[in-house]
């Protein structure tokens, strides 16, 4: 009782089935994914690693940050196949599991509420990238005016393609949310990175009822088939990270 | 269960580093626990991150390990700002 606690998400109170599941569970350092619950709401914790400063001079260290990230996620998406759950911010740690049941206790009518609110969904990160155009041919040009003006061509076309795309990527993100439950916009990752060819001009997560993962995702490449200069990336499903706090996502 | 879970079924096949980082740093519920354990900014982690995407070892094979010593990522100015925060949290 008296071993701290790292606790991944805040879920519903899980079946036989469920409790089955998450009886193999391992977390952070292996530690046994086991759950403490209150009046049929759940905290998803394993033990914290018993040295607190050590646990933060990891999470400074960017490798084992990294580390720590993907079990964080890998729990998460684990435990959102056995039961209702909102994800926790990474580390988030208790003295013990009386004091999350405390916390259980006292944010009892909210945590049912944003339960309500995420059953049955999932969350679908879609990201559209605008190709850099293919690098101009430089034609032979005869004199200085004529290279400068098509110079000043090429850059027209590549703002006329700016604005092209501008419009596109809004008019799909208006699609999309109107297909989906909330969005909640992300920032736009650097090429560095993410590895991906492009300028990542829109980052977001649309929170989507979980039978309509692949329409939605089909509605999203069928929309972004439309613009040849638009790249389209999807991921997912995740279990709704940009929707766990109270307010939700940003949907106007 | 007797619908397939899209979790299992689906392994979020293009995601990367960063997807899962700018979920588990900037997203998700925030609950104050009892241990405050600092955690670096999503944008400056963003900078920072560069190098660590491509390969961590790789990086540190070519003597690249700047972020073990840069100040601005040292426990005192992370303490610094989580004193801030906590200030804030319980205002």
């Amino acid at each position: 009782m008296t071993t701290p606690q790292y606790v991944y998400a805040i879920g519903r109170e899980l079946d036989p089935a469920g409790l089955a599941g998450l009886a193999g569970l391992a977390g952070i350092d292996g530690a046994k994914v086991h759950r403490i619950a209150h009046q049929g709401v759940v905290a998803v914790a394993s033990a914290a690693p018993s040295d607190q400063d050590a646990l933060r001079a990891r999470l400074e260290r960017l490798d084992e940050l990294a580390a720590v990230a993907e079990v964080h996620d890998a729990v998460v998406r684990a435990v959102a196949a056995l039961t209702v759950i909102a994800p926790l911010r990474l580390a988030t740690i208790y003295q013990n599991e009386h004091r999350v049941r405390e916390m259980l206790r006292l944010r009892h009518k909210e945590l049912e509420a944003l339960l309500d609110r995420l059953a049955g969904t999932v969350e679908i990160g879609i990201k559209l990238y605008l190709g850099h155009s293919s690098p101009a041919r430089a034609t032979p040009v005869s004199s200085g005016r004529a290279y400068l003006h098509q110079l000043s061509r090429r850059h027209q076309r590549r703002d006329e393609d700016w604005r092209n795309a501008a419009t596109a990527v809004e008019r799909i993100d208006t699609a999309l949310c109107a297909r989906a439950l909330d969005r909640s916009h992300h920032r736009p990752q650097p090429a560095q990175l993410s590895g991906a060819a492009g300028d990542n001009v829109l980052n977001a997560a649309y929170l989507v009822p979980a039978k309509h993962i692949a329409e939605f995702t089909k509605l999203a490449h069928r929309l972004a088939s439309d613009q040849p200069a638009i790249h389209l990336e999807v991921t997912g499903p995740w279990a709704p990270y940009s929707f766990a706090e109270p307010n939700g996502g940003d949907r106007p | 269960m007797t619908n397939p879970s899209p979790w299992l079924t689906n392994q979020r096949p293009t995601s990367n580093l960063a997807d899962v980082l700018e979920r588990v740093l900037d997203k998700g519920l925030v609950i104050a626990g009892d241990i405050k354990v600092c955690l670096l900014d999503i944008e400056l982690l963003t900078i920072k991150l560069r190098l660590l995407v491509a390969s961590v070892d790789k990086a540190k094979a070519m003597g690249i390990d700047w972020w073990e010593h840069d100040p601005s990522l040292s426990s005192r100015h992370q303490k610094q700002l989580a004193a801030e925060t906590a200030k804030e949290v319980s205002s």
